[in-house]
C-alpha cells in the first residue's frame, strides 16, 4: 500500500510548552504549521509543572534580569553559556507578559499585578537577599500554561497529528531535514510528513530511571532521533534529581513548597539544610539538597522504619496558605503519601526529574554540530527546544522555575527562526526515498515474530540499572558497570520480540520504540557521566569531590556511533553585559 | 477497605480488538494488591501479563488526565482511585457512551470537538498593554473550580444528555470551559460567547442530573458553572 504522504510549512515534533508556543508564533504568522504529538496536546507533561515560570517582573521584590542571569549562571555552575542566558533572562518579561495576555489565570496580588514566589537558588543583587521571581498560578502553572497554549494555537488554526508517534526524521545527503515519519497511533499506519524545517520538541527522558518525577511519556524519542540522525547529545551527564519526590513513588512535591516557608528536617527533627547551606537552607540550589537530603539518610539520619527519607514540613503554614497556594500538592501527598501536609510532615527522597542536557542548539533554536576544531555550523531546516534541547541555559544544574522558562523563550525564538528560514528557502526539497525506507525498516523490524526478551523486561533492566549506576552519587566503579550492563541490554534489543502484532492502538508497539529511544538516550547519560571526572552542578563524584575549570570547563558531546565523546568550550561571553567567570559556589 | 497482603485481586476488563474480536467481552485477571497501589498500577499489571491489553496513561499524578475509566458503574481517573476502595467484583470498562477504538481506549474526538466549539481563548478588544493586565485575587478567585479541568472526559461521558445528543449538546466539560472564560473579568467576548450558547440544546439540554460533579476527579462542579451560565443570559436579556 503506499504510504500516506502530507506537506506543511513547518513540522513540529511535540506539543509541550515548547512546541505550542513556537506553533503560535508560526500559525499567527500564516504558516501552515504541523504538531505531532503522541498524546491529545494537553497530556504533554508540561501540564505537571507545579512551582512556576522565573522573570524578574520585581512585582514583590525588586528585580532585574541581570540578577536573573547571574543567578542561572551561579546555578548552572558555571557550565552554562552565558550569551544564552542573558538572552533567556532578558526574554523572560516579555515571554510572561505575552503569556498572560493569552489569558494565563496566574495567581495574584493585591495590586492586580502577577503573583512571584521565592524558589531555590535566588538572588537580588548578584547574591544577596532571597530574591520572589517565580511567576505562578497556585501550584498548576504548567497545567494552565500548557491548557491556555493549546487554546491560542487552536484559536490560530494550527494543524494537529494528535496520537501520533514520531518514529524518524527524513533527511537527505545533504544533510538537510525533510520532516518526519510518524506513525498514526490508533490506525497503525504509517505517515509521510514533509516539511521545510521540523522542530524537535519532544521534552524529557526521565523513563529512563526507575523513581521519576516524569510521565510514562517521557522517552527521550527527539533526542533518540537526533543520535541516529548522527547529531551528538550535549551534557547528557548532567540529570536532576528533585530534592522532594514523595518518597518511595517519585511525585513532585513543588519546591513552592519551600518558596512559601516549608522546610526538611531528618529523624531528629533537625533543619539539617542549615548545616549544608547556612545562607540560603532550604532553597539552596537543587543538587545541593538532593546530596544534603541522600547524605542525611546515608548516615543514619533518616525518617519512618527503614531510615530511607526525610520529612517536608509544610503544617506551621497554615491551612490557608496550603489551600491558597499549594492546593495540587496537597492533594498529591493525600493520595500518594496518605499524610495531609496541614496536618503532618510529607515523606520525602530525591527523585529523578530532569535533564539538562540534549540536542545542542544556538540561542536560536539550531541543531548545531561540530566541524573540525572548535566550530559549529547550524543543521539546516533542523530546530530543537524545551527539555529535549540543550541552548545551553542550565548548565550542570537548573534552577526551579527556569524549566518553563527555557521551553517558552527558546519555543519562541525557535519559532521566529523557522519563519526567517522559510522566507530564504521558500520551496519543499525533494523528498529522499532512501531516507523514508531507513525510517520505514525501523518500524518493520518490530514486526519480526518468534520468542525473545520481551520489551518490559529489557525496559525493567535498564531503568534498574539507570537508577542504580547513575544516580545522586556517581564512582567509577559503579558507573563502568553501569555502561557495561546497558551495552548488554542493548546487544540483547535486536532480538526482543513484540506478541502482539495488530494495528489498531497497539501500545506495545509504541513502547517496543521508546524502548529503542531509552536505551540510546541511557546510554549518553551513563557514558557521558563515567567520562566527566570532576564533581559540578548535578554530576557529584566522590572519587573526583572537586569541581575542576582547568580541565573540565566545557561542554561533552556524546555521539551513537562508536560510543566516541568529544567536547566544545563554554560561551563564556554573554551578548551585552560582562561575564561572570567561575567562582566557588555557595549557598 | 481491603487489609494488606491478602490474596491477589481480581478484575474483570472490557476487551474488544477490532482485528480480532466479533463483539466485546469481558476478560478476569488476577493481580498483587499492594499498600497504596492505585487502579492505573492494577491496569499495569494487566498489561505485564497481556502486551495487547491496551489503555491510555501518562503522568500517573492526575494532571494529564489520560486514564479516565468507568468502575463498577462509575467513572474514574485510575491513576487516583486507589485500588483498596474499590469493591470486589472490580468492572473495569471504558468511558460510556463514545465508539470504543480497542479496549479501554475510547474515540475522544466528539468530546475535543465540543471543547473547541465554545471558543476557548481570552477575547481581547482593546490593545495590551506593555505589562500584564491586572486582575484583582477576588477576581482571579472566580477562575478557581473552573481552570483546573484536565480534560478527562469523566464528566461528559457521565452525563444522559451528553450520551444522547452529543453533537448538539455541549457537554458539562464544554459549558465549564465556556463559563471558566465568561467569569475571567480580562474577557471582552461575553456578548458573542453567550449569543453562542443559546437556543435549546448547546446548553439548555443540562437537566441538572449532576452526574458531572459527582464523577469530576478534580472535585469541580460542572453543573453550578451551568447554573451561573444560565443566571448570566437571564441578566443579559433584562
Amino acid at each position: 500500500m503506499a504510504l500516506h504522504r502530507r506537506r506543511f510549512d513547518t513540522l513540529i515534533l511535540g506539543a509541550g510548552g515548547a512546541g505550542l508556543n513556537a506553533a503560535l508564533q508560526l500559525a499567527d504568522s500564516g504558516l501552515r504549521v504541523a504538531v505531532v504529538s503522541k498524546v491529545f496536546p494537553i497530556r504533554s507533561h508540561t501540564v505537571a509543572a507545579q512551582g512556576g515560570v522565573n522573570a524578574a517582573l520585581g512585582n514583590v521584590l525588586p528585580d532585574s534580569w541581570h540578577w536573573h542571569m547571574f543567578d542561572t549562571v551561579k546555578g548552572s555552575d558555571y557550565l552554562g553559556d552565558q550569551d544564552a542566558i542573558e538572552l533567556m533572562c532578558r526574554e523572560a518579561i516579555p515571554t510572561v507578559y505575552e503569556l498572560e495576555h493569552h489569558g494565563v489565570p496566574f495567581s495574584r496580588l493585591v495590586d492586580g499585578k502577577i503573583y512571584q514566589r521565592a524558589f531555590g537558588g535566588q538572588s537580588q543583587n548578584f547574591g544577596g537577599d532571597q530574591a520572589a521571581r517565580t511567576c505562578a498560578a497556585a501550584d498548576r502553572t504548567g497545567h494552565a500554561i500548557l491548557h491556555t497554549l493549546y487554546q491560542q494555537n487552536v484559536r490560530a488554526k494550527t494543524h494537529f497529528f494528535d496520537e501520533h508517534f514520531a518514529v524518524d526524521l527524513v533527511r537527505d545527503q545533504e544533510g538537510f531535514t525533510l520532516g518526519a515519519l510518524v506513525l498514526d497511533i490508533a490506525s497503525g499506519e504509517p505517515l509521510l510528513i514533509e516539511s521545510k524545517t521540523t522542530l524537535i520538541a519532544t521534552g524529557g527522558c526521565g523513563q529512563v530511571f526507575r523513581t521519576t518525577s516524569n510521565a510514562r511519556i517521557n522517552t527521550g524519542d527527539g533526542m533518540a532521533m537526533a543520535l541516529r540522525a548522527g547529531v551528538p547529545l550535549q551534557d547528557m551527564e548532567f540529570f536532576q534529581f528533585h530534592p522532594t519526590g514523595i518518597a518511595g513513588k517519585g511525585m513532585l512535591i513543588t519546591e513552592g513548597g519551600r518558596g512559601e516557608g516549608g522546610y526538611l528536617i531528618n529523624k531528629d527533627s533537625e533543619r539539617f539544610m542549615e548545616r549544608y547551606a547556612p545562607h540560603a537552607k532550604d532553597l539552596a540550589s537543587r543538587d545541593v539538597v538532593s546530596r544534603a537530603i541522600v547524605t542525611e539518610v546515608r548516615e543514619g539520619r533518616g525518617c519512618g522504619p527503614r531510615g530511607d527519607h526525610v520529612l517536608l514540613k509544610l503544617d506551621h503554614l497554615g491551612e490557608e496558605v496550603i489551600a491558597k497556594r499549594l492546593p495540587g500538592i496537597r492533594d498529591s501527598s493525600r493520595i500518594f503519601a496518605g499524610v495531609d501536609p496541614v496536618q503532618e510532615p510529607v515523606p520525602v527522597f530525591p527523585t529523578a526529574h530532569y535533564l539538562m542536557g540534549g540536542i545542542p542548539t544556538d540561542r536560536h533554536g539550531r541543531v548545531v554540530v561540530p566541524v573540525g576544531h572548535g566550530a559549529e555550523e547550524a543543521l539546516p531546516g533542523l530546530y530543537a527546544a524545551g527539555e529535549c534541547a540543550c541552548a545551553s541555559v542550565h548548565g550542570a544544574n537548573r534552577l526551579g522555575g527556569n524549566s518553563l522558562l527555557d521551553i517558552l523563550v527558546f519555543g519562541r525564538l525557535a519559532g521566529k527562526d523557522v519563519i526567517r528560514h522559510i522566507q530564504e528557502n521558500p520551496y519543499h526539497r525533494s523528498m529522499d526515498e532512501e531516507g523514508v525506507e531507513q525510517a520505514l525498516s525501523r518500524l518493520r523490524r518490530w514486526g519480526q515474530r518468534g520468542e525473545g526478551p520481551s520489551v518490559r523486561e529489557l525496559g525493567d533492566e535498564l531503568r534498574k540499572v539507570m537508577e542504580d549506576h547513575a544516580g545522586v552519587f556517581r564512582t567509577e566503579a559503579v558507573m563502568s558497570e553501569g555502561v557495561a550492563r546497558v551495552k548488554e541490554i542493548r546487544a540483547r534489543l535486536p532480538d526482543a520480540r513484540l506478541r502482539d502484532h495488530s494495528k489498531t492502538f497497539n501500545t506495545a508497539r509504541i513502547e517496543a520504540l521508546e524502548l529503542e529511544n531509552l536505551v540510546d538516550v541511557g546510554m549518553s547519560i551513563i557514558l557521558s557521566a563515567l567520562h566527566r571526572k570532576e564533581s559540578r552542578g548535578a554530576h557529584s563524584r566522590p572519587d573526583h569531590p572537586q569541581r575542576d575549570d582547568v580541565h573540565w570547563l566545557k561542554h561533552s558531546l556524546c555521539f551513537r556511533q562508536g560510543d566516541t565523546m568529544d567536547y566544545k568550550p563554554v560561551r563564556t561571553r554573554p551578548l551585552t553585559v560582562q561575564g561572570f567567570p567561575p567562582k566557588e559556589r555557595v549557598y | 477497605m481491603r487489609p494488606d497482603g491478602e490474596t491477589p485481586m481480581k478484575l474483570s476488563v472490557y476487551r474488544f480488538n477490532p482485528e480480532a474480536d466479533q463483539a466485546p467481552h469481558m476478560v478476569t485477571f488476577e493481580v498483587e494488591v499492594w499498600r497504596g497501589m492505585m487502579l492505573r498500577d492494577a491496569l499495569m499489571a494487566i498489561q505485564a501479563q497481556d502486551e495487547s491489553f491496551a489503555f491510555r496513561h501518562s503522568c500517573g499524578e492526575g494532571v494529564c488526565g489520560s486514564d479516565g475509566v468507568n468502575v463498577n458503574g462509575r467513572n474514574h481517573l485510575a491513576c487516583i482511585t486507589p485500588i483498596a476502595e474499590l469493591k470486589e467484583p472490580v468492572e473495569v470498562r471504558p468511558l460510556p457512551g463514545r465508539p470504543v477504538i480497542r479496549d479501554l481506549v475510547v474515540d475522544m474526538e466528539q468530546f475535543y470537538r465540543q471543547y473547541k466549539r465554545v471558543e476557548p481563548w481570552l477575547v481581547r478588544k482593546e490593545p495590551f498593554p506593555e505589562h500584564e493586565l491586572t486582575q484583582t485575587p477576588e477576581e482571579r478567585d472566580r477562575l478557581d473550580g473552573l481552570y483546573e479541568c484536565i480534560l478527562c472526559a469523566c464528566c461528559s461521558t457521565a452525563c444522559p444528555s451528553f450520551w444522547w445528543n452529543p453533537d448538539q449538546f455541549l457537554g458539562p466539560q464544554a459549558l465549564l470551559t465556556a463559563y471558566r472564560f465568561l467569569a475571567d473579568s480580562r474577557d471582552q467576548g461575553r456578548d458573542q460567547r453567550l449569543d453562542a450558547l443559546d437556543g435549546p440544546y448547546r446548553l439548555f439540554r443540562c437537566h441538572t442530573i449532576m452526574n458531572c460533579m459527582e464523577s469530576c476527579p478534580k472535585g469541580l462542579n460542572p453543573t453550578r458553572a451551568i447554573g451561573h451560565i444560565k443566571a448570566l443570559m437571564v441578566k443579559e436579556s433584562v
